[in-house]
């Protein structure tokens, strides 16, 4: 019987593919677009307006009704998206010459030493580099001290750009990475083809390098870009200004889930809109 | 551009060295002296690792010489950039720029150059049609063949006009009978655009074929330069006699009861003639007695393995005129005298530096 059935798989490889992955794809399915799914369908359920519970099946759009009409909801995710663009070219604008330094000039020795360097953040918690974060940028935090001679104070714990930078240095190993394995995957002789045809340093970075380094970019993007929307520790603990996140936690802490969930439907669509242009500058072949 | 008839020279080589890695390790390029003449189809032909490739990237200044100059038109240029000598490259993987279409990466150095693009778009089409790729412009590399790579690669570097060609192995990763139409194809461009060839290979024959002259390289040394008909005929040391071509190699004991004299010596498998053992011998002639040993058929020829009567062996290849395969292999082990005109007899250098190949 044993054997049938082996024989039988040897036969049908797909077969034997789907039953292999029956199990962490009915999971994911089930577990994560199940409860996903369910949270969505609060936005669409109406809040009994005496007592504050939420009356299921009781369709309306209500939540969105209450989104739209009020602006605050608009700046915050003016603000988080913003932000969240700001953080994505901040990474790719130091991840570009600090994985280029890697990929292309470093020894083969510091670039051993850059790749640990880069990845070890990711080691920490998060929790303590935010908190880490906190103490340097108090009023009279590390930066403070540093800065103190000339007669400057620190950034305090309420600048909107705190967030930026945080987020920034948050996922910054997310951006370097795909962008150094972009680097690495360039053939030498088409820079040095570059060169040979006349192309200067400059030249052949803007020609040859960057335009075949979009996919890498678009790929760290997702990360920076999704991550940053996603947070709301971040703009919490070293700013004041909210983020979309903050806005959903603090409605449901309410009990107002319907207003809390209508809100999750910004970042989710903003994130597929952005993967469906990641999508095209052919980020996923390059993950 | 004009062929002109001038022996000016168009690339000069000085001693030029290139060691990589620490001092112990044997030079890739060991202090090499050349000349190339301007308009001159010159090839660098030598086995795998004898620093052919090292030296044409010195030329195009992707590498640092060691030790020595380069001088391109009279100019010394062995500190120049790339980007600041008048030279271009076909690499042999073609290094095509995959984000560009043809037309795009034909145009890419004029386009670096600053060229006006109505001149550019001029210059572009004319280099795809010496290439034979009129219409392809919109294509990208991936949508191409590999014979049609390498003439986008060939088209991106003649479009420049630059003054010196350099090739590496270019016809490296195409087929036989494609390598062979590239071959003829090339030295027609090159006889059309008149600019100086530089062109690495392996292959003693595309060399032979190809070149107005040529350099042997073996282990980062020049062991002869000379055109394909005087290193064919008078290979001047037992490594190039066994590089270009085939040669019975023969020194020692073995050379005195052969040819009288010892020393070290070449001869031709084509160049020996077999016949009955009762052949007459003539006034300007040597032979010998020997019994086929082995038969190889290989269509046009048939090579015979010969073991001497007086100890050894000599290769000999016969065309094959009237024999059939049967015929051919129906001749092992039959007793065979062998001749071969003296004139064909090539005396070797010694050279202990070189292992016989
Ligand atoms: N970048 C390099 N680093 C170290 N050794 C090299 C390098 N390039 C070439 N070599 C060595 O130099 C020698 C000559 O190589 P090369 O010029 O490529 O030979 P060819 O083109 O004749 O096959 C070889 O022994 C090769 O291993
Ligand atoms: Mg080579």
């Amino acid at each position: 019987m044993m054997r049938r059935i082996t024989g039988w798989f040897n036969q049908h490889p797909r077969a034997t593919l789907r039953a292999l992955l029956a199990g962490p794809l009915g999971w994911i399915s089930i577990v994560y677009l199940g409860s996903l799914f369910i949270l969505l369908m609060h936005a669409f359920w109406s809040k009994d307006s005496f007592t504050g519970k939420v009356e299921p099946f009781n369709w309306t759009l209500d939540a969105f009704a209450q989104i739209l009409s009020n602006p605050v909801y608009f700046t915050i995710a003016a603000r988080t998206i913003g932000i969240a663009a700001l953080v994505t070219i901040t990474a790719a604008a130091i991840a570009l010459p600090v994985a280029y330094y890697m990929a292309r000039i470093a020894s083969p020795r510091k670039r051993a030493l850059l790749l640990v360097a880069v990845t070890m953040p990711l080691w920490a918690s998060y929790l303590v580099k935010i908190y880490a974060w906190r103490t340097i940028l108090q009023t009279n935090g590390l930066l403070g001290w540093a800065i103190s001679p000339f007669g400057l104070e620190g950034p305090g714990l309420t600048e909107i750009a705190n967030s930026w930078l945080v987020l920034t240095y948050l996922w910054l190993p997310y951006m370097i990475l795909p962008v150094y394995a972009g680097l690495e995957r360039i053939p030498n002789s088409l820079l040095e083809a570059s060169a040979d045809l006349g192309g200067r340093g400059w030249i052949t970075f803007r020609r040859v390098i960057f335009p075949q380094l979009i996919p890498a970019l678009a790929a760290g993007s997702i990360f920076t870009f999704s991550l940053s929307i996603g947070d709301y520790i971040v703009p919490d603990l070293v700013s004041d200004a909210k983020f979309i996140g903050n806005v959903i936690y603090d409605n449901s802490a309410l009990g107002s889930f319907p207003v809390a969930a209508a809100f999750s439907f910004v970042p989710i669509l903003v994130m597929i809109g952005y993967l469906l242009v990641a999508r095209r500058l052919g980020a996923f072949e390059s993950l | 551009m004009e062929r002109t008839a001038s022996t000016a020279l168009a690339i000069r080589l000085d001693g030029l060295t290139k060691k990589f890695g620490s001092g112990t390790d044997a030079a890739a390029v060991a202090g090499i002296d050349l000349e190339i003449r301007d308009g001159e189809f010159f090839s660098l032909l030598g086995p795998s690792g004898s620093g052919k490739t090292t030296t044409l990237r010195m030329i195009a200044g992707f590498e640092r010489p060691t030790a020595g100059r380069i001088y391109l038109h009279g100019d010394d240029v062995t500190d120049l950039p790339p980007f600041d000598r008048d030279v271009n490259t076909v690499f042999q993987d073609y290094a095509l720029f995959p984000h560009m279409s043809v037309a795009e990466n034909v145009g890419y150095g004029l386009e670096v150059r600053k060229v006006g693009a109505s001149e550019r778009a001029t210059r572009v089409k004319e280099a795809l049609r010496m290439v034979r790729l009129e219409g392809y412009d919109a294509r990208r590399p991936a949508q191409l063949s590999g014979g049609q790579r390498q003439r986008v690669a060939l088209a991106r570097a003649l479009v420049n006009r630059p003054r010196v060609l350099l090739l590496d192995e270019p016809l490296g990763a195409l087929d036989l009978k494609l390598r062979e139409e590239m071959q003829i194809e090339l030295k027609a461009i090159q006889g059309e655009v008149g600019i100086t060839f530089i062109y690495v290979t392996h292959d003693q024959q595309e060399a032979l074929t190809m070149s107005d002259r040529l350099a042997v390289f073996n282990r980062g040394r020049i062991e002869q330069i000379g055109t394909p008909a005087e290193v064919y005929e008078h290979p001047k040391t037992s490594f190039v006699a066994g590089f270009v071509g085939s040669s019975n190699l023969v020194a020692g004991e073995a050379a005195r009861a052969l040819f009288g004299t010892p020393g070290r010596f070449a001869i031709r498998p084509e160049k020996i003639r077999l016949g009955e053992p009762t052949d007459k011998v003539g006034a300007d002639e040597g032979s010998v007695l020997g019994r086929i040993k082995t038969v190889v058929y290989l269509g046009a020829d048939t090579r015979y393995i010969i073991s001497l009567d007086i100890g050894g062996e000599l290769t000999v290849t016969q065309q094959n005129l009237k024999e059939s395969s049967m015929e051919a292999h129906s001749a092992e082990g039959r007793a065979v005298r062998l001749t071969w005109r003296r004139v064909h007899v090539l005396t070797l250098a010694e050279d202990p530096q070189v292992a016989p190949a």
